[in-house]
């Protein structure tokens, strides 16, 4: 009857960025060694309190008493003690230590993993999909690993700017992305599901809305939503009349010095690639859902939004807001 | 040993009596122009305590946005900026200043001498810090140049490169936080000079090496890491400012600069830090603890030796804080070990505050009550200490709260509880009065109340993933009930530091008399006035152990006999 609900589910419950709630290979070795660095520290935790608490209880002074206790200078026996134990704890805690860095680190990379190279923006992410061919933006899917035939997905992690660092505690450790420095990190997730972490490295005044949405799927939702990204645009036929005036507006504007369709004539890169935008759930890095009204009110403002956010408020009419947004909203 | 070995002059009254405002223009001219090491050290103290206020109000601004979920009490801009205040002002304008002030004054006393080795150096170093430090204020009103708003630094206290660069940091935000704390750095190194100096040239007669205070031990270990740590720190500034204004690309990420280079200079520096605050609480802990147990400090030789180990040591742990930048699979793990190593040091020193206590007679004063307090919750830091240095651990660990906690446990449920029990054991001596009791005790009840709702809860919402440095948080991450309670905690500690405070300017005026020697103690700062003649000894005395007061309180039974 206690095991209703599996135990990282339930740990997930407290919160869905618990760290003892792994759900992925590389976050599981760190849950085990972190579960073992616990129970050692937590033991020498009782015995030192516990000794502290007796000595500060029983050699309290009493009252009426002034006469000074017999004075004592050392003993080097138990100096020793309390200097071999240590070394020895922290030994054992060391080795196990390396051996989960190797494990996690060194890890080889299986011919079928999925390779994605993360570039942190201020104050979003770009997935690149080198092996399919197609770059998205902010949220991020892989698929589920069975382990039988295991699909990691391996990234490499670049940085646009400042430093960030890519954190999503249930599906591995973090890892910096640091200008002029390439990193690389791993993931194995054994269940499908929205995970979700953040930026954990400042980087800037919206640090804080730089959210991570991973979404683990079956292997074919995976191979589908691929297929997806990867089909051109909306050829300008195709368009409504509101939403082909918008990306005229789109293609008149600056949009197209930041922002990619690929297809069309917009390349810019310093923003999120917009291709497919409409099979995203969020916008601006998680923080705030895909709603055409949302999306105008992006538009017209992204400060109201995210402060500090890299796109400029473009002061285009109402007219010009509502056929971008329609255009927008065309980017299936 | 003859009593007339350790003298215990009068002051005598030598300043001429002035009256009315020339009296006081008089008083302040002294304290400006003065060289004296213990109007230094009051002042040093006096700087710190300033700047606690600062720092301590940026703590609050910061608790009250993150009290509820996309809460609005501050924007985001300012929110960076006080997370950096805060962070700049409590290490390098309130801990550094306070615990030089606290080794400026009480050193020479200690170790019977008149002054420090360079009185000039010693008056400069606390000047150019105290510039420094308002220098980092002025930001508030000149960072863009005095024509636009306020604008102090928002680049996190670690000012990680290349958010330093010209392309993300415009206006002079930067500079100002570059300037401010390379100045202070410049007069850490010059009082750094000084302790050494002073403590291995001005011991008194028959004080060797072996035989002065454990906390004259510390403070030149200490010494010694400023030194060490303090110029990396500085030459890495010189370079930021290099970069910034004549085109040099050392951390210029955008011209092939290294942004990593950065890291590795701040904690070259950031880590020994640590060991730079807290020498010198363990230096107070050594002189308290014993004196309250009525034993000597247990293991004085080991002791010392722990001390030198953990300088050393610290020198090579820094990239702990930095395991998640991509460093080899053995770079990892050799900084796993460098780090678990200097638990071995830092674990001998709390036994041998435990050994010194058992078998003694604890008498619980308030300077004795913020020393168990501290052994307790250094204990504690010590231990999340080796859990971050599980570099597994780590990697889900690290920027989060968690480790936010842990280091606020380190250096206020440590170096600040240290430095509490300090005031109170030497208040008496530099002011002549006792500091209120019931007013002490409710200091430290509320302290201990509030700094535990704060920062024990830190530790979980850490573990569920929230990350410092974030201005707001989205609800439904379960960390919501969590930092109410921390926000609430840090309402107490502010009660707390208000009483102390009150106590601080009350007692100096109302407090009861303190005599020479109010705590029974055994070292030389006891056998002079309170507060001390500016020659601090009419005759310099001459000492047989580390504790002469004990020999000659104890003619029958002097320490010398048996070491
Ligand atoms: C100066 C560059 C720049 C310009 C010009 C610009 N953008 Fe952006 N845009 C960005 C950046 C950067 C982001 C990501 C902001 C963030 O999440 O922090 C973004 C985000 C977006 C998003 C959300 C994408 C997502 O997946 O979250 C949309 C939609 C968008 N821009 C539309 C537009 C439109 C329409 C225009 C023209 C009216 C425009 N942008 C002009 C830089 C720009
Ligand atoms: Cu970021
Ligand atoms: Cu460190």
């Amino acid at each position: 009857m206690f095991h209703l609900v599996p135990l990282d589910a339930l740990l997930a419950r407290f919160s869905p960025t618990n760290i003892f709630a792994p759900a992925s290979t590389p976050s599981d070795y760190l849950y085990k060694v972190a579960l073992l660095s616990l129970a050692v520290t937590g033991a020498i935790f009782l015995v030192v309190a516990g000794l502290l608490v007796y000595v500060a209880v029983k050699y309290r002074s009493r009252p009426g008493d002034p006469s000074e206790p017999l004075q004592v200078y050392g003993s080097r026996q138990l100096e020793l003690a309390w200097t071999v134990l240590p070394v020895l704890i922290v030994m054992v805690l060391f080795l196990s230590s390396a051996r989960v860095i190797h494990a996690v680190q060194d890890a080889p990379k299986p011919k079928n993993a999925i390779e994605v190279i993360v570039v942190g923006h201020q104050f979003w992410w770009e997935y690149r999909y080198p092996q399919y061919g197609f770059v998205t933006a902010n949220e991020l899917h892989v698929p589920v690993s069975d382990p039988q035939r295991p699909t990691p997905t391996f990234m490499t992690l670049l940085s646009a700017d400042t430093t960030h660092d890519f954190w999503v505690p249930r599906l591995a450790g973090k890892t910096d992305l640091i200008p002029n420095h390439p990193n690389s990190m791993w993931m194995e997730p054994h269940k499908t599901g929205l995970y979700i972490g953040q930026c954990n490295e400042y980087c800037g005044t919206s640090h804080a809305l730089m959210l991570l949405r991973v979404y683990v799927q079956p292997r074919q939702e995976f191979d589908q939503w691929v297929k997806a990204q990867q089909q051109a645009a909306l050829s300008p036929e195709s368009l409504s009349p509101e939403a082909a005036e918008g990306r005229k507006v789109f293609e008149r504007t600056a949009c197209i010095d930041c922002h990619a369709i690929a297809g069309t004539i917009a390349d810019g890169r310093f923003g999120p690639e917009l291709r497919h935008l409409m099979s995203r759930e969020t916008i601006a890095a998680g923080v705030a859902s895909n709603t055409a009204q949302n999306l105008r009110t992006w538009i017209q403002n992204p400060g109201a939004f995210k402060p500090g956010a890299r796109m400029p408020a473009m002061g285009l009419s109402d007219q010009e807001l509502d056929e971008v947004t329609a255009y927008m909203m065309a980017l299936h | 040993m003859s009593s007339n070995s350790l003298p215990m002059p009068d002051a005598i009254a030598s300043a001429p009596h002035l009256t009315g405002s020339a009296r006081v223009l008089d008083t302040l001219h002294d304290w400006v122009i003065t060289v004296d090491h213990k109007k230094l050290g009051l002042m040093y103290i006096g700087m710190g305590l300033f700047f606690f206020l600062l720092g301590g109000i940026e703590a609050i601004i910061i608790r009250i946005q993150l009290l509820f979920p996309l809460y609005h009490f501050v924007s985001p801009q300012v929110f960076n900026r006080m997370f950096t205040m805060h962070g700049t002002t409590m290490i390098f304008f309130t801990a550094m200043p306070i615990l030089f002030g606290f080794g400026v004054y009480l050193i020479p006393l200690m170790i019977g001498t008149r002054d420090m080795a360079f009185p000039r150096l010693n008056a400069w170093g606390f000047w150019i810090a105290l510039f420094g430090g308002l220098l980092l204020y002025f930001s508030f009103v000149g960072g863009d140049g005095l024509y636009g708003a306020g604008n102090a630094p928002d680049v996190s206290w670690w000012a990680y490169a290349p958010l330093t660069s010209r392309a993300f940091s415009p206006g002079h935000s930067t500079d100002y936080w570059t300037i401010g704390v390379l100045l202070s750095g410049f007069g850490s190194i010059a009082s750094a000079v000084n302790f050494a100096a002073t403590i291995l040239c001005l011991r008194c007669p028959g004080m060797t090496l072996g035989k002065m205070p454990l906390l004259a031990w510390m403070y030149l270990v200490m010494a010694g890491l400023v030194l060490m740590a303090i110029s990396p720190l500085t030459a890495a500034q010189i370079m930021l400012l290099l970069d910034r204004y004549l085109g040099a690309h050392f951390f210029d990420t955008q011209a092939g600069g290294s942004a990593t280079i950065w890291m590795h200079f701040f904690w070259i520096f950031g880590h020994p830090e640590v060991y730079i605050l807290i020498l010198p609480s363990f230096g107070f802990i050594s002189e308290m603890v014993p004196v309250f147990s009525r034993k000597p400090i247990f293991g004085y030789p080991i002791m010392v030796a722990a001390t030198v180990g953990i300088g050393f040591i610290s020198l090579s742990v820094w990239a702990h804080h930095m395991f998640t930048i991509g460093m080899e699979s053995y770079e990892n793990a050799f900084f796993v070990l460098s780090s678990m190593a200097i638990a071995v040091p830092t674990g001998i020193k709390i036994f041998n505050w435990l050994g010194t206590m058992w078998g003694g007679k604890i008498r619980y004063e308030l300077p004795m009550l913020f020393c168990v307090g501290f052994l307790f919750q250094f204990l504690i830091a010590g231990l999340t200490g080796i859990m971050l240095a599980v570099a597994p651990f780590n990697w889900q660990l690290h920027n989060s709260y968690f480790v936010i906690g842990h280091f606020h446990y380190v250096i206020v449920g440590g170096i600040l509880f240290a430095i509490f029990g300090a005031f109170y054991y030497w208040y008496p001596k530099m002011t002549g009065r006792m500091l209120k009791q019931k007013l002490g005790l409710l200091h430290f009840l509320l302290f201990f109340i509030g700094f535990h709702l704060t920062f024990d809860f830190m530790h979980i919402v850490g573990v569920l993933g929230m990350p410092r440095r974030i201005y707001t948080y989205e609800p439904g991450r379960g960390w919501e009930y969590w930092n109410i309670v921390i926000s609430v905690g840090a309402a107490f500690q502010a009660l707390g530091i208000a009483c102390f405070a009150i106590n601080l300017v009350w007692s100096y005026f109302q407090g009861t008399r303190a005599g020479r020697d109010p705590w029974d103690g055994w070292t030389l700062e006891w056998a002079t006035t309170s507060p001390p003649p500016v020659y601090n000894f009419a005759q310099i005395p001459e000492v047989k152990s580390a504790r002469p007061l004990w020999d000659f309180k104890h003619p029958e039974d002097p320490d010398w006999k048996y070491l």
